[in-house]
């Protein structure tokens, strides 16, 4: 599903964390959101989920206005740094949180539910570890049921803030091929925030670099590397 | 060196928490059980163990949620006027239990503001069940709060983002993500609130007008006896009161025992 931004902006209290951006994402794209700390890219990641609301500015999924919309009805999947699992709650109940608190006229059969929770394990690779609390697991375990837990309502839009974050390299590797493979097999339309340029050229099809509030380029890896627009863009990527 | 300091440690608390606490047991038993019996089943001792259960059990509940939604409100959310909500949550801890008694009598007694206006209606506050029940209300609604917000700060909101994005609701994220996060502290919370419910003296002191058989919880009945010199029967009253505050903790370490293998997989 497309995503629009139109000339949104936010402010916190003194600063303002986006001002005035517009960026336009078409269906099936990995964008990354690239940028220093405090340049408003994770700002535009929550505000795109719901999780935070612009002072101007609409945001469009395919052809619906959804800025009003809070982030429990705009059919988003998140993945947090942190993970956000729920700790009291074992790694099948929190991949199927989204659908046993759904209605009881929309949720799914008992046995659709658990099926779904299975083949979403096996999407994670982690079959085995269904009745294992998140305090037993390790940190890319732990993101891995956070984006099986994010996937469970079919979302069509995923959003990472900062996934491998937490991670060691060698994790962090593993996690991005795991990560790209399902956005392609699930036919997605994924945006992630990242301070780390590797990252964001490594997996992202297209690449933001923001700086305070505002976008300075949006394009491809190659063309942010060969024609960079600004100052701040060539200096930002060497 | 180690040695000394726990030696220091133990026979401080034998000196400042054992020693009363025997004595009061001690001086409870001192003409037997069945003295001890006699005293706790005289009628105007019933009546005040069946008052400071019913002011507990308004004042408890009531703080509890006042408690959660101040926590929830001040630690999930930003408002204008938040430092102030925290700033007046402290308010009964750093005023005497007496000015808030004094306070009620202020506003609802027979010479007070609302004084004329609830005579005329007929309804009855200070000296009175209602007024015991607001007086301890007053003074122990910080421990519910006071426990939980660092507790829920220190969580963040991540926890409850992440509910939201899967699509439920301020209630279903409350009841099936925050309520399970902060279980422990809310227990303690609660525990500690029912203590001090119970015990409180001064505020009610003001309040009760220390009608026997009537207004007087067990706090006041003990320092009652103690006036009449019936020494016996006020300990024994208020060895009721230890009893309850030694079930309290037990209850508390009984059921963090019973449940450690769940707070050590969750980390909470």
């Amino acid at each position: 599903m497309s995503i629009r931004v139109e000339r949104m902006s936010k402010r916190f209290s003194a600063y303002p964390a986006l001002d005035d951006v517009s960026l336009e994402i078409a269906p099936g794209a990995f964008v990354a959101l690239l940028g220093p700390s405090g340049s408003g890219k994770t700002t535009l990641l929550r505000i795109v989920a719901g999780l935070d609301f612009p002072d101007s500015g609409r945001i469009l999924f395919g052809d619906e206005d959804v800025t009003e919309k809070p982030a429990a009805k705009r059919g988003i999947g998140f993945v947090f740094q942190h993970y956000a699992l729920f700790g009291h709650m074992n790694v099948e109940r929190n991949i199927a949180f989204g659908l046993d608190i759904m209605k009881r006229r929309q949720r799914p059969k008992r046995s659709e539910i658990r099926k779904r929770v299975e083949d979403l394990l096996r999407l994670v690779q982690l079959e085995t570890y269904g009745k294992r609390f998140p305090a037993q697991l390790s940190g890319g375990q732990r993101q891995r049921v956070a984006l099986a837990r994010a996937l469970a309502r079919e979302p069509r839009i995923l959003l990472l803030d900062e996934p491998f974050g937490a991670l060691d390299a060698k994790v962090r590797g593993e996690l991005r091929e795991a990560l790209r493979a399902i956005h392609d097999e699930i036919g997605l339309t994924s945006i992630f925030v990242t301070h780390d340029h590797e990252e964001a050229f490594a997996l992202g099809d297209r690449v933001a670099i923001l700086n305070s509030g505002r976008i300075e380029q949006f394009g491809t890896p190659a063309e942010l590397v060969e024609r960079p627009a600004t100052e701040f863009v060539r200096s930002f990527l060497t | 060196m180690r040695r000394l300091l726990i030696g220091i440690a133990f026979a401080w608390i034998a000196i400042i928490l054992l020693l009363p606490l025997g004595t009061v047991f001690a001086e409870a038993f001192r003409d037997g059980l069945s003295g001890w019996l006699g005293a706790v089943t005289e009628p105007d001792a019933l009546s005040a163990i069946r008052l400071t259960l019913l002011v507990a059990a308004i004042a408890v509940p009531l703080n509890v949620v006042f408690g959660i939604a101040a926590a929830w409100a001040i630690t999930k959310h930003d408002f204008p006027g938040k430092t102030a909500l925290l700033t007046l949550i402290d308010l009964p801890f750093s005023v005497s239990p007496i000015v808030s008694g004094l306070i009620y009598v202020l506003l609802f007694g027979a010479h007070g503001w609302f004084g004329a206006w609830l005579e005329e209606h007929g309804v009855e506050i200070v000296f009175a069940l209602p007024g015991i029940v607001l007086a301890t209300i007053f003074v122990t609604f910080p421990f519910v709060a006071r426990e939980l917000i660092p507790l829920m700060a220190a969580q963040g909101r991540s926890d409850e983002e992440a509910a939201l994005s899967l699509g439920a609701s301020g209630w279903q994220t409350f009841w099936h993500v925050t309520l399970p996060n902060i279980r422990w502290g809310l227990l303690y919370g609660v525990l500690l609130c029912n203590a001090r419910a119970m015990g409180e003296f001064g505020a009610v002191s003001i309040v009760s007008g220390h009608i026997r058989g009537e207004t007087n919880t067990m706090p006041l009945h003990v320092e009652v006896l103690y006036n009449e010199y019936n020494f016996a029967a006020a300990f024994a009253v208020a060895s009721l009161l230890a009893v309850l505050g030694l079930l309290t903790l037990a209850l508390k370490t009984l059921l963090e025992w019973r449940h450690r293998d769940e707070i050590a997989a969750t980390g909470r």
